[in-house]
């Protein structure tokens, strides 16, 4: 098991939001999550990544067998863990390629990997922008700084397929896409989906699941997940709406 | 300290030094200036402007004097009108700049651009204090840069002054570094006028020195000219760094645009004054001013005021400062992406002053300065 999430409660600012998660995921899978707004996808996304203005008020949460929420972020992200932004974070001053290279070599050195030189990592990098068909010029420029919506979410898959996460949740990658750049990052997710490792797709909308496949759909309301099923359920939940399911959770 | 003890200070070497003046007009000049010295010494911090720049023990130093030197031309009389226009009476240094002052003239011809960058290389010596008054005139439609890089290697008082006049069309960057060793002195002003459509570019850093302040000084004196004053400050130990700066708008139509940052570490202190005036018929003014400060321990401290004192309603202007630590957003952004703590904190540091660094458009000295700062935060990247 890649992660296991066993009746996770958490909230933020004394306020429970999750209340009562279960969720396993292997290697290999893609999970859907999908669930209205303010059901609690970002606060969950954030609790793996290890957010810390949020807490954990009881429950468990297991990334190979280790305890997940005992590791501080930049260890969860060095042993795997990946989280796409929602809202991406601009960093200006610090250029896109020094701040992937930074990040690529520290995971190296953790994985006993070889680090790159910056020539060296610029080839790798212009390999990896073919993914998400990004230009190079975007190397250059300050992180996110100034760049549209689609562009910034491109750069976070761009993120993705640099450091190769064994589990990678993309938070709401979809939402602010254009059909083409919904399009260009389905498909660079797509081509990331490997065996060895796991992605969990929050989303609200179902679109995005044209695209990527997932293996399992979760519906979240409230707190907790109220409905599971294959790839057809967020079909289903595209026809009859959230209202349905939220009907089903009481 | 009285008047008569300031005045033995300079006093006897003045006097010896001034005889071999023999540019009447100069010589004028400087036995004014140090008139207005020896009556009122050094600032205080009894002085209005220098509340929280206290130089104390600059004052208290032994400083022998500096050989004065004049090379004006004799064929144009713009060095010498403004030589005669400079504010001597800003204050002491000031004053004291203009009595010891080496005066040189920098001339860009007209409709030339000179593509090598004009180098003042300047640094007063272990224990002495130097005086260099450049003038610069950047002639009607010419372009150039000029480096200006201070680099005092001890416990030197650099006094310096630099006058800039930017006419018609004309367009002058102007990069002014100060690297002093970490215990010299350093003062300047800079004074700038800008004429009819001409441009002026500042980009300010400041590194070095025990205490250090620059008084900037801007005009704008025609319409469509437009200005940048931007700087740096980053400072460790008990670093001292003052930036006053007064930029004003006396004519329609111009713009100018003012960031200033500061990265304040262990105890050192930040002063950022910064005036923009708008004067009563300077209408379609565009001024934008703001100050931005990191402090990175608690002990450190910035003192930050600026303000716009705006005479005419038809402008748009916006002036506002912060100071405050990294945002945890960003820090949280790069920890997930496996940077450990102290090398995203360091980047994000790194992010915040390059923002300033990157201006530079000369290579060379944007390297240097990049590793300065990575230098500074004790890493790599
Ligand atoms: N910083 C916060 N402080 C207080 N409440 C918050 C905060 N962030 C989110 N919430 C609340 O938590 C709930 C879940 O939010 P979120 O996880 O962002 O939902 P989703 O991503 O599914 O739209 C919402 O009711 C939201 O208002
Ligand atoms: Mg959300």
């Amino acid at each position: 098991m890649l992660l296991e999430v066993k009746d996770l409660h958490a909230g933020i600012d004394g306020k429970e939001i999750l209340k009562g998660l279960n969720l396993h995921v292997q290697k290999g899978e893609v999970h859907a999550i999908m669930g209205p707004n303010g059901s609690g996808k970002s606060t969950l996304s954030k609790v793996l990544a290890g957010h810390p203005s949020y807490e954990v008020m009881s429950g468990e949460v297991i990334y190979e067998g280790k305890d997940l929420l005992e590791m501080e972020p930049d260890e969860r992200a060095r042993d795997g863990v990946f989280m796409a932004f929602q809202y991406p974070v601009e960093v200006p001053g610090v250029s896109n390629s020094q701040f992937l290279r930074l990040a690529y070599n520290e995971k190296m050195k953790h994985t006993g990997g070889e680090e790159l030189d910056p020539l060296e990592f610029n080839d790798y990098l212009k390999e990896k922008a073919k993914i998400v068909e990004m230009d190079p010029q975007f190397f250059k420029r300050s992180v996110n700084e100034g760049f549209s919506g689609g562009e910034k979410k491109r750069n976070e898959i761009l993120q993705m397929a640099v450091l190769e996460p064994k589990l990678a949740i993309l938070d709401e990658t979809d939402s602010g896409l254009d059909i083409d750049a919904l399009r260009i990052v389905a498909e660079g997710v797509n081509k990331l989906r490997s065996a060895d490792n796991a992605i969990i797709l929050v989303t609200h909308y179902q679109r995005l699941l044209n695209y990527i496949q997932p293996d399992f759909v979760h519906v979240l309301a409230n707190g907790k997940i109220v409905k599971e099923g294959g790839k057809e359920l967020a079909l289903e939940l595209e026809e009859k709406g959230y209202d349905w399911v939220k009907g089903a959770a009481v | 300290m009285t008047s008569a003890t300031m005045e033995t200070l300079f006093g006897q070497c003045f006097r010896d030094s001034i005889v071999s003046e023999t540019d009447a007009m100069v010589k004028a000049l400087r036995e004014e200036a140090f008139s207005y010295y020896a009556a009122t010494g050094f600032p205080t911090v009894r002085d209005e402007d220098w509340k929280y720049t206290n130089v104390a023990e600059i004052a208290k130093g032994e400083w022998p004097c500096t050989q004065m030197r004049t090379s004006l031309p004799d064929d144009d009389p713009r060095p010498r009108v403004m030589l005669e226009n400079f504010r001597f009476g800003r204050n002491g240094f000031t004053a004291l700049n203009l009595a010891f002052a080496d005066i040189s003239v920098v001339v860009i011809p007209r409709e030339t651009s000179v593509a090598e960058p004009i180098e003042l290389d300047l640094s007063a010596a272990e224990g002495e204090m130097a005086s260099p008054h450049v003038i610069v005139i950047a002639e009607a439609g010419s372009k150039a840069t000029i480096v200006e890089t201070y680099r005092s290697g001890g416990r030197g008082l650099m006094n310096s002054a630099v006058q800039i006049v930017v006419e018609e069309n004309a367009n002058l960057t102007h990069y002014r570094v100060q690297r002093d060793a970490a215990d010299a002195y350093n003062y300047g002003v800079t004074e700038v006028t800008v004429g009819p459509a001409a441009r002026y570019d500042l980009t300010s850093v400041n590194l070095g020195g025990a205490i250090s302040r620059h008084d900037i000084d801007a005009k704008l004196i025609a319409e469509g000219g437009e200005i940048w004053v931007d700087g740096l400050y980053m400072l460790s130990g008990s670093q001292h760094h003052d930036t006053h700066s007064s930029i004003d708008h006396t004519v329609p139509n111009c713009n100018s645009h003012q960031t200033y940052k500061g990265v304040l570490n262990d105890s050192s202190r930040g002063v950022f004054n910064g005036k923009v005036f708008v004067r009563e018929n300077a209408s379609g003014t565009d001024a934008q001013q703001q100050n931005k400060n990191l402090l990175l321990s608690n002990d450190a401290r910035v003192d930050t005021k600026p303000q716009l004192e705006i005479f005419n309603d038809d402008v748009k202007c916006s002036h506002g400062a912060t100071v405050g630590q990294l945002e945890d957003e960003e820090l949280f952004y790069l920890l997930t992406r496996g940077l450990p703590e102290t090398l995203a904190r360091n980047l994000l540091t790194y992010g915040f002053a390059e923002e300033i660094i990157n201006k530079i458009e000369i290579e060379s000295i944007k390297s240097e300065l990049d590793s300065m700062v990575l230098n500074r935060l004790g890493t790599e990247i």
